[in-house]
């Protein structure tokens, strides 16, 4: 039924981007998304010990600081690359035309706006300590987000008539709209500079990581077809 | 219900069998298995991947407990 050629040739692919492009992410981060991030947990641990109350959370299993924790920093930044490698190989999978670098590297930009940008403007990436509206909220928000982003970049992009590229630029705005979920009391146990330094420096490491997903797809996913 | 027939000849059904196979099957399974990937990496709420993840799913703008 399915062809298992076809089929293999693109997870290959996708395994191979996720590792490099997962890989290069993980040392992206090193130089100030991963700093800010523990400057930030200092802030969080110390209200956390004048709090004892909510240190419920860490009584679980978590990585030790340093190479344990870089290491599954690594592995979870690499299981989301093969993710979106898939995502974005199974787009490639179904055109007629053969991918390239340069074209991945469209793709990764249309995903690096639906994944990343477009869920940012309105819940922005948040240090540790931050307070937040419900998880559920904000995953629900997350998720239509992502959906009507992607869903109204691909009718402006491919749509063929004026009114469905009209439906697909009002799907980008939607969601901002309706505001993204906020918390009652916002506050950070972190300053506001280390907090504007975590956005800035994760801006930067996901351009970098979706544009390194595409273009490494569009340049190992050959269709011999 | 009734809807117009619409007769295929050979090439065609073999064009539409091909596509279903070589393209459309393989992308739904590998978009299935991406989003699952997605989906454990930032979403999933057991205590031990949400730590191991944490620091990448800060970095992703999921958002994270």
């Amino acid at each position: 039924m399915i062809n298992p050629t076809a089929f293999r040739e693109l997870v290959i692919a996708a395994l191979w981007t996720g590792l490099l492009a997962g890989l290069l992410l993980t040392a992206v981060q090193q130089i100030q998304v991963i700093p800010t991030l523990l400057q930030a947990e200092t802030y969080e641990e110390a209200a956390i010990v004048s709090n004892m109350e909510n240190s419920h959370e860490h009584h679980e299993w978590q990585p030790e600081n340093g190479l344990e924790r870089t290491f599954f920093t690594a592995a979870a930044n690499i299981g989301l690359g093969i993710g979106f490698a898939l995502l974005i190989g199974s787009i490639m999978c179904l055109k007629s035309r053969p991918a390239n670098w340069r074209i991945g590297l469209l793709w990764g930009l249309a995903g690096y706006l639906t994944f990343f940008v477009a869920p940012s403007l309105g819940l922005p990436p948040e240090v540790p300590g931050a307070t937040a509206a419900k998880l559920a909220d904000r995953q629900n928000w997350w998720l239509i987000t992502v959906f009507d982003t992607g869903f109204g970049l691909s009718l402006l992009a491919f749509a063929l008539t004026r009114t469905n590229k009209f439906f697909g630029a009002v799907l980008l705005v939607a969601p901002h709209l309706m505001d993204a979920p906020k918390p009652e009391v916002p506050g950070s146990a972190a300053p506001v500079e280390l907090a504007q330094s975590f956005i800035n420096a994760t801006v930067f490491a996901n351009a970098i990581f979706w544009l390194a997903i595409g273009g490494l797809m569009g340049r190992f996913y050959k269709k011999d077809l | 219900m009734s809807s117009t027939p619409v007769l295929l000849d050979n090439d065609q059904i073999q064009a539409r069998s091909d596509a279903l196979k070589d393209r459309i099957l393989p992308a739904m399974l590998a978009a299935m298995l991406g989003l699952a990937l997605v989906y454990g990496a930032g979403f999933a709420e057991t205590a031990q991947l949400h730590n191991a993840a944490h620091d990448g799913r800060h970095s992703a703008s999921f958002p994270c407990h």
